[in-house]
C-alpha cells in the first residue's frame, strides 16, 4: 500500500509566494476584524458616552408661586433616578426659600449631620433638626448644633415658568458639600 | 521525517527573529505547520467549506453572546427589560443581537449543509466511525443551543414556544414527566426555567461544544480528509494539496460571504422582540422557530396514545440509524448513485422534513382563525418594537406607588413619615434601624386608635429611645397612622 505523499511546505509553493499569500490573508483578516470590531467596541463603551446613571430634574411648582416668598415653604418633589435599564421614582422633601441676595433657592431637607429631616419652625423663624438639635437660618446657614455645614442647596432653575430642581444626595458629617448620588 | 528546526521559517519569507524567539519557547512553528499542512487528497474544493464555516459562526456566536451578556440579566422580571434595553438603547445593540439571533439560524443551515455534504460524499467511511459519532453529538448540542437560547428574551414567543417544547419532552413514556420538570425547574414554567436554560446556554453546552469540536478536529486529522467521491476512504491515492493556502482562502471567502449576509440582515431587518411573556394569555398561538416547524407538524399526526410511536419510537429509530451509519454501511463505495439505500433514505427524510414545514405554513394560513391570531401576534411585536424604551421601576418605587394608588390618606401619611424624620430611627418604609424598631406589621399589635394614642403620649421606653410626643394636627396624625397601619 503506497504511503500518502505529504507535501511539505518546502516542496510546495516557494517560500516567497506562500509568505505573500499569508501576508495578504493576514491583512484581509485584520481588515475584516477591524470592521466587525467596531460595533462590538461601541456596544461595550456605551455607558461611557451615554448617561446611564442620572437623576432627572424634578418639578417643584409654578415659578410665580414663589415670587413673593417671605418664609420658606416645604414642597415634595418626585425624583426619577435612572440606573441602566432600571428607574427608581421616589418622593423627597425640599424647602423653597430665598437666599441672602433675594434669589430663589431650593434646600434639601436632609440634615448634613446624620440625615434626619429638617423641620421649619415658623414661630422661631428658623430650621431645626429634631434628632440632635442642629439649627439653620432662613437661608439655610448653620446657626447652632452639631451640623458641620449649612443646609445643602440644590441646583435649581426656572424653565417655562416652572421652578425645577436637580435633586442630589450629599455626604453627611463633612464640612464641604460632596455629591454622593 | 519533518525536522522543524532545520526548515526555513517561511511565514515571513525570511528568518524572523521574533518568530524564532517564540518558536523556541512554544514550538509554534511545528504546530502551525502541522495544522496548516493538512493534506487534502484531490486538492482544495468549495464542497469542503461547511465544517470550518460552522466553526467560524460558532465563534461569532460566542463573541456576540459574551457581549450581549454585558447587559442581559437572566431573571424572569428583568430578562425582557434588559433585552429591550439592548435592542432599543445601547449603541449597536439591535445590530449585535440580530447577528446573534440570525447566526443561530445560520448555524442550523450550515449544519444541514455540512451533514448533507459529508453524507453524500460518504465521508463517514474508512475508520471514521468516531468522527461521525462526535459529529452527531455536535448536531444535538447545536440544536440544544438553539432551543435554550430561544427562551432567554422572555417574550411571548419565547415563553410559549418553550412551554410547547418542554411539553413534548414530557410525552416520553415513564420518565417524561420527570424530564419535563427537570427542564422547567418545577411543574410550571418560571424563574427557575430561565435560570436553567441560561446556565445550559451559556456555560454547559458551549463547554461541551468546545470539547467535542476539539475531538472532532483531532479525529478528522487522524483519519485524514476523505477527499472527493472518487477517492479511496481508507488509503487515499490522489495527490494531496495542503490546507494552506487554497482551502484557507476558499474557507475565508465563504466565511466573509456569511458574515456579509448576516450583517446585511441585521442592519436592514433587525430581529424583533415581542411584548413581555404573559403566561395567562390563553389566546396565544405558539410556534417554534423555523427549523423546529417540521417536527412541530409531524407531532400533529400522532395524537393521544399514538404519540409514543410518533414522538419517541420513530424519531429514535431514525436517530439510531443516522448515528450508527458508519457501522451499518461498511462498503468502501462512496459514489452516491451506487448507494441507493443510504442516499435514498437521507434524501427522502430531508424532503419529508421540508414538506412537513411547507404543510405547516400552508395550514396556518389556510385556517382563518390561526392566520388572524398569527397576524395579530406579529403586529403586537411590531408595535412593541416601535415604542421607546421603558425603564423598569425598581422595588423602592413600587412600594410608594402602591401606597399612593391604594389609599391617598396613607400616601399622605407616607410623606409625613419622611417629613417628620420618622425614617431616621425607624428606617425607610418602617424597616427599622439600630436606633428604632421596625414598624412593619404594627397593625397586628396596635389598632389605629392605640397607635394614635401611643404617638401622642409615648411610653417611657419610647421616650428613652428618643421619641417626643407628636404635635401633629388631628388630620395629619390620622394620615400618619393610616400609613403605619398599612406597612407590611
Amino acid at each position: 500500500m503506497p504511503e500518502p505523499q505529504i507535501i511539505t511546505s518546502t516542496t510546495a509553493n516557494t517560500p516567497s509566494r506562500r509568505s505573500y499569500v499569508g501576508w495578504l490573508i493576514g491583512l484581509c483578516t485584520a481588515g475584516v476584524s477591524a470592521v466587525l470590531a467596531l460595533p462590538l467596541v461601541r456596544f461595550l463603551i456605551y455607558p461611557l458616552t451615554a448617561k446611564t446613571t442620572e437623576t432627572k430634574w424634578s418639578d417643584v411648582g409654578a415659578a410665580g408661586e414663589f415670587a413673593l416668598l417671605t418664609t420658606p415653604v416645604q414642597r415634595s418633589v418626585i425624583v426619577e433616578q435612572l440606573d441602566g435599564w432600571r428607574k427608581t421614582v421616589s418622593e423627597k422633601i425640599v424647602y423653597v426659600t430665598k437666599d441672602g441676595s433675594g434669589q430663589l433657592q431650593v434646600l434639601s431637607a436632609i440634615c448634613p449631620h446624620l440625615g434626619c429631616s429638617v423641620q421649619w419652625t415658623g414661630a422661631k423663624k428658623e430650621f431645626g433638626c429634631p434628632c440632635h438639635g442642629a439649627t439653620f437660618s432662613t437661608d439655610g446657614k448653620c446657626t447652632g448644633g452639631p451640623s458641620p455645614r449649612g443646609m445643602d442647596s440644590l441646583e435649581s432653575a426656572v424653565q417655562s415658568d416652572r421652578l425645577v430642581v436637580h435633586y442630589r444626595y450629599f455626604r453627611q458629617l463633612v464640612p464641604d458639600k460632596q455629591v454622593i448620588g | 521525517m519533518i525536522e522543524s528546526d532545520d526548515k526555513q521559517i517561511v511565514s515571513a519569507g525570511k528568518p524572523n527573529l521574533l518568530f524564532r524567539w517564540f518558536d523556541q519557547r512554544t514550538g509554534i512553528d511545528g504546530i502551525l505547520r502541522e495544522s496548516l499542512d493538512e493534506p487534502i487528497p484531490g486538492g482544495a474544493r468549495f464542497a469542503y467549506v461547511f465544517g470550518s464555516a460552522l466553526l467560524f459562526i460558532f465563534i461569532s456566536q460566542v463573541i456576540t453572546g459574551v457581549f450581549l451578556a454585558l447587559y442581559y440579566v437572566p431573571s424572569a422580571d428583568h430578562a425582557h427589560t434588559t433585552v429591550a434595553y439592548i435592542t432599543k438603547e445601547v449603541t449597536s445593540g439591535s445590530f449585535l443581537r440580530s447577528i446573534h439571533a440570525y447566526g443561530s439560524s445560520a448555524m442550523v443551515i450550515l449544519l444541514l449543509l455540512h451533514v448533507t455534504q459529508t453524507f453524500l460524499y460518504g465521508s463517514y467511511k474508512g475508520r471514521r466511525e468516531l468522527l461521525w459519532l462526535s459529529g452527531c453529538v455536535l448536531f444535538a448540542l447545536i440544536l440544544c443551543m438553539a432551543f435554550t437560547g430561544y427562551l432567554l428574551p422572555w417574550d411571548q414567543k419565547a415563553y410559549f414556544a418553550t412551554a410547547v417544547g418542554t411539553n413534548i419532552a414530557g410525552e416520553v413514556p415513564f420518565i417524561g414527566a420527570w424530564i419535563k420538570s427537570l427542564m422547567r425547574g418545577g411543574v410550571d414554567m418560571g424563574s427557575l426555567t430561565l435560570s436553567r436554560f441560561f446556565v445550559a446556554h451559556v456555560l454547559v453546552v458551549p463547554a461541551a461544544i468546545f470539547a467535542f469540536v476539539a475531538m472532532h478536529v483531532v479525529l478528522f486529522r487522524k483519519s485524514g480528509a476523505a477527499g472527493p467521491i472518487s477517492e479511496n476512504p481508507d488509503t487515499p491515492t490522489q495527490p494531496p494539496e495542503t490546507f494552506y493556502p487554497r482551502q484557507v482562502v476558499i474557507d475565508g471567502i465563504f466565511a466573509l460571504v456569511i458574515i456579509a449576509v448576516l450583517a446585511l440582515l441585521a442592519h436592514f431587518l433587525p430581529f424583533e422582540l415581542g411584548p413581555k411573556a404573559n403566561p395567562a394569555d390563553t389566546a396565544y398561538l405558539p410556534r417554534p422557530e423555523w427549523y423546529y416547524i417540521p417536527i412541530f407538524q409531524w407531532l400533529k399526526y400522532w395524537p393521544g396514545s399514538l404519540s409514543f410511536l410518533g414522538v419517541v419510537v420513530l424519531p429514535s429509530i431514525v436517530a439510531f440509524l443516522f448515528a450508527s451509519l458508519p457501522f451499518l454501511d461498511r462498503r468502501m463505495e462512496r459514489r452516491p448513485w451506487k448507494r441507493p439505500v443510504a442516499v435514498g433514505t437521507y434524501v427522502f427524510i430531508l424532503l419529508a422534513l421540508f414538506g412537513l414545514g411547507m404543510v405547516s405554513y400552508r395550514g396556518d394560513h389556510a385556517n382563518p382563525g390561526y392566520a388572524a391570531q398569527l397576524i395579530a401576534q406579529e403586529k403586537a411585536s411590531q408595535e412593541f418594537m416601535k415604542r421607546p424604551f421603558e425603564p423598569e421601576l425598581s422595588q423602592a418605587t413600587l412600594v410608594s406607588a402602591n401606597a399612593a394608588l391604594a389609599d391617598p390618606v396613607a400616601a399622605q401619611g407616607a410623606k409625613l413619615y419622611q417629613a417628620q424624620s420618622c425614617n431616621a430611627c425607624h428606617g425607610e418604609n418602617g424597616s427599622g434601624t439600630a436606633a428604632g424598631p421596625a414598624l412593619v406589621g404594627i397593625n397586628g399589635r396596635l389598632s389605629a386608635n392605640q397607635l394614635s394614642a401611643s404617638l401622642k403620649s409615648p411610653s417611657a421606653k419610647m421616650i428613652a429611645g428618643g421619641m417626643s410626643p407628636s404635635d401633629l394636627p388631628a388630620v395629619d396624625l390620622t394620615a400618619l397612622v393610616a400609613y403605619l397601619e398599612s406597612l407590611k
